[in-house]
C-alpha cells in the first residue's frame, strides 16, 4: 500500500496523465448540480460535498441495454435474444465519495449471490477504477458512522484521496489504484508530516457527524416483530410514495427489465424501477401484495435494515449519504426511522 | 460465467388448449440447440422465464417432468401482455427460455414418506411435474403411498386430463379428481378440494402435503390438515410474485427476507408463519 502526496499545483499534469490511459470522469457543475461526468480536469471540484444524485449510474444506468433482437421474421436469428456486444470502456473517476464507494461494496454483494452474478454490473465495476476524495467538511444530513461507514471509509474504493490543503494525499487500496499510482505523474512518497496531518482531519470529519443512529436492537427483533411494529402507521401517513427517495439512494437498485421495438429492432432493456410504485408488485390477476402507501414505504426500510442485513452478514443497505432526508418532499427522515425500528 | 439474463431461444413444438374456456393453454417447447437442452437440469416444482421478444418474460411453473426428455412443458393462463402474446403464438414459433429458477419440491426429503398432492384450478402444473417424476419407475420406490386430491369448479377446467384420468385407474397412486358441483355426464367426485381432503383423510404419519392452488382452497384446506394433524413443516406451498430477473437481484418479489424467485417458490408452511403475508 502506498501512500503518495500530490501538490495542487501539479494536480492537472496528474489528471492529463490519467486521461492519456483512459476515460476520466470528475466532479463538475452543471446548473447549479455537482455530477460526475468526463470533462476537461481543470473544471474538476475538489471543494464540495455531495453530487445531486449517487453515482450508481456509473454501473447500473437508469436505462440499459441487456440484449438485443430482430423481429425481422427472413432473418435466420429473428426473435433469438443475443449479446449487445457493448463492452464497457477503461475509465477512472476522481472524487467519489466513501460512501457512495461504500454503497458500490455494498451492490456488489447484491449483483452477485450465491448462485448468479450479474454481468452488467461487474464489467463496468472491472473497467473502472475509483480514486475517493475523503470528506473534510460533512453534511449536517450525513450519518455514514452509524451505518459501517465514515468519512474516509476506504471500502469500494481503489484510491482515497485527502485534501490537505495545497496538496492531495493519495493512498493506494487495490491492486488497480496501485497501478494507477505507479503510472502517475508528479507524485513522491507522503512523509511523516502529512499522514499525521491526514488522519487528524479523518478524526475531525468523524467526529464533526455526532449524529447518532443505533441499530443494536435491530438484529435481535424477528422480522415479523419489526414488520408489525405500530410506528409504520406514522410513516405512511406523510409518505407519498412518491419515489425520490429510491431515485437519488445509492443503493436502491431494484430494476425492472422491458422490450423496446423500433421497426424490426428490439432491444431488452433494464430500467430503474421503485418499490413505491404500485405496479412494483402487481399481480397478472390484479391482486397486489403491497397494496397500499405503508406496505410499500415499509418494504424500503425493512429492506436496507432488516432484509439485506439477514441475507448479507450483517451489511446494511444504506450508506448515511443523507440524500433521501434532503430531497424527501414530507421531511420522512430516515435516522428517525431506523431509531423507531431500534426503539 | 453464463449471462443469466440471456434466455435459450426454443421452437414451440405443440399447443393444446388445457381449459375449456380456453384461457390456458399448454405449450411445449423444443431447445434449438442440444447444449442448451443439456444445461437446463431442473427439478419439479422450479419455473423459467418464458421470453417473446418484443413482449418481454413472465415466469411461468415448469409443468413436464425432467424425467419426459426432449421437451419442456408450460400451462400459461392468458391474463397480461406477455400470456396474451404467447397465446397469439402459432406452433413452430421461436421463443426463448429462461432458467430453470428457483427450487425445487424438496423431493430428496421426501424419499422414504407418503405424500398427499393437493392442487386446485390451475396450480397444478408444478404438482403435475412432481407425479410424473415420482410414478417413474427409476423414482416410484422412494416414496410410500400417493394420495392426489385435484379440483376445480367444472369438469371443463381441469387441466391434464387424459393424465389424471390414467392416474385414477393405476395402483400406485390414489387420485381424487373432484369438481365444485354436480355436472352432467361427470364421473367424479363432488365437493370443494378441502371438503374432498377431510374425507380422502390422509394420515399425517410420515407424510407430507405440498399444497397449491387459489388463495380461497389454501384458506380453507389448511385448517383441514391442522385438524388431521399435519404439522406446519410438514405442509409444503409454493409462491408466486410479480417477477423480472428471477434470479434474487431486482428486488421486487420479496416475502420478507426470501425472494420467491431464488430462496422459493417452494417453502414450508412452518417458514411462511415467520415471514410477512406479502404474497
Amino acid at each position: 500500500m502506498s501512500e503518495m502526496i500530490l501538490k495542487k499545483s501539479d494536480l492537472a499534469d496528474f489528471f492529463k496523465s490519467l486521461a492519456a490511459e483512459c476515460q476520466l470522469l470528475g466532479p463538475v457543475e452543471d446548473g447549479g448540480r455537482i455530477k460526475f461526468a468526463p470533462a476537461d480536469p481543470g473544471v474538476f471540484l475538489l471543494d464540495f460535498q455531495n453530487t445531486f444524485m449517487s453515482p450508481k449510474n456509473l454501473f447500473f444506468p437508469q436505462s440499459e441495454r441487456l440484449l438485443t433482437f430482430t423481429t425481422d421474421s427472413s432473418d435466420e436469428k429473428a426473435f433469438i435474444l443475443e449479446d449487445s456486444g457493448d463492452k464497457p470502456a477503461p475509465r477512472a473517476v476522481f472524487g467519489i465519495r466513501p460512501c457512495d464507494a461504500k454503497a458500490f461494496q455494498v451492490l456488489d454483494r447484491i449483483f452477485r449471490n450465491d448462485q448468479y452474478e450479474d454481468p452488467y454490473w461487474f464489467q463496468k465495476r472491472e473497467a473502472t477504477t475509483l480514486i475517493g476524495l475523503g470528506c473534510n467538511r460533512p453534511c449536517p444530513t450525513c450519518f455514514c458512522t452509524s451505518v459501517n461507514c465514515g468519512p474516509f471509509h476506504e471500502e469500494g474504493l481503489d484510491v482515497l484521496a485527502t485534501d490537505l490543503g495545497d496538496q492531495l494525499l493519495l493512498k493506494g487500496l487495490t491492486e488497480k489504484g496501485e497501478a494507477l499510482l505507479s503510472k502517475a505523474k508528479g507524485l513522491k512518497k507522503a512523509d511523516k508530516k502529512a499522514l499525521e496531518a491526514a488522519a487528524g482531519q479523518k478524526t475531525a470529519s468523524e467526529e464533526a457527524i455526532t449524529v447518532k443512529v443505533p441499530q443494536d436492537q435491530i438484529p435481535g427483533r424477528s422480522v415479523l416483530d419489526l414488520f408489525e411494529a405500530e410506528h409504520w402507521e406514522r410513516v405512511h401517513e406523510s409518505c407519498l410514495n412518491c419515489g425520490t427517495c429510491t431515485f437519488v439512494c445509492p443503493t436502491c437498485h431494484c430494476f425492472d427489465i422491458q422490450d423496446e421495438v423500433c421497426r424490426c429492432d428490439g432491444d431488452r432493456v433494464r430500467n430503474w424501477d421503485s418499490c413505491m410504485s404500485w405496479l412494483f408488485t402487481m399481480h397478472g390477476s390484479g391482486h397486489n401484495p403491497r397494496p397500499g402507501k405503508k406496505e410499500r414505504v415499509r418494504q424500503r426500510f425493512m429492506h436496507k435494515f432488516k432484509y439485506i442485513p439477514i441475507k448479507r452478514d450483517g451489511e446494511i443497505g444504506c450508506v448515511g449519504c443523507g440524500r433521501c432526508i434532503n430531497l424527501c418532499p414530507v421531511n420522512i427522515d430516515v435516522r428517525d426511522v431506523v431509531r423507531n425500528m431500534n426503539a | 460465467m453464463q449471462n443469466p439474463y440471456k434466455p435459450y431461444p426454443v421452437r414451440i413444438d405443440q399447443i393444446t388448449v388445457a381449459t375449456e374456456d380456453k384461457a390456458l393453454r399448454t405449450y411445449r417447447l423444443v431447445f434449438l440447440n442440444k447444449e442448451d437442452e443439456e444445461a437446463f437440469q431442473y427439478m419439479p416444482g422450479q419455473f423459467a422465464e418464458l421470453s417473446l421478444a418484443g413482449y418481454g418474460e413472465i415466469p411461468i411453473g415448469i409443468a413436464s417432468s425432467p424425467t419426459e426428455k426432449g421437451h419442456l412443458l408450460f400451462t400459461v393462463n392468458r391474463v397480461g401482455s406477455v400470456s396474451t402474446a404467447l397465446h397469439n403464438a402459432k406452433e413452430g414459433d421461436i421463443m426463448g427460455v429462461r432458467g430453470p429458477l428457483g427450487n425445487s419440491y424438496p423431493l430428496k426429503q421426501l424419499e422414504g414418506k407418503n405424500i398427499v398432492i393437493i392442487a386446485g384450478g390451475f396450480a397444478v402444473t408444478t404438482l403435475r411435474s412432481t407425479i410424473v417424476w415420482m410414478l417413474d419407475p427409476a423414482n416410484r420406490d422412494r416414496y410410500g403411498k400417493i394420495d392426489f386430491i385435484y379440483g376445480a369448479r367444472m369438469p371443463g377446467l381441469l387441466m391434464y386430463q387424459d393424465e389424471w384420468r390414467e392416474w385414477r385407474e393405476r395402483d400406485d397412486i390414489d387420485a381424487h379428481i373432484t369438481v365444485d358441483r354436480e355436472f352432467p355426464g361427470w364421473d367424479g367426485m363432488v365437493g370443494f378440494t378441502p371438503a374432498v381432503t377431510e374425507q380422502v383423510a390422509p394420515s399425517p404419519e410420515n407424510a407430507a402435503a405440498l399444497v397449491c392452488g387459489p388463495p380461497v382452497m389454501i384458506r380453507f384446506t389448511q385448517p383441514v390438515l391442522k385438524q388431521l394433524g399435519f404439522e406446519d413443516d410438514q405442509i409444503i406451498m409454493s409462491l408466486e410474485n410479480r417477477m423480472k430477473c428471477g434470479i434474487g437481484i431486482c428486488g421486487r418479489c420479496n416475502v420478507g427476507p426470501e425472494y420467491v424467485c431464488k430462496d422459493g417458490p417452494v417453502f414450508t408452511l412452518a417458514q411462511l408463519n415467520q415471514l410477512p403475508r406479502e404474497y
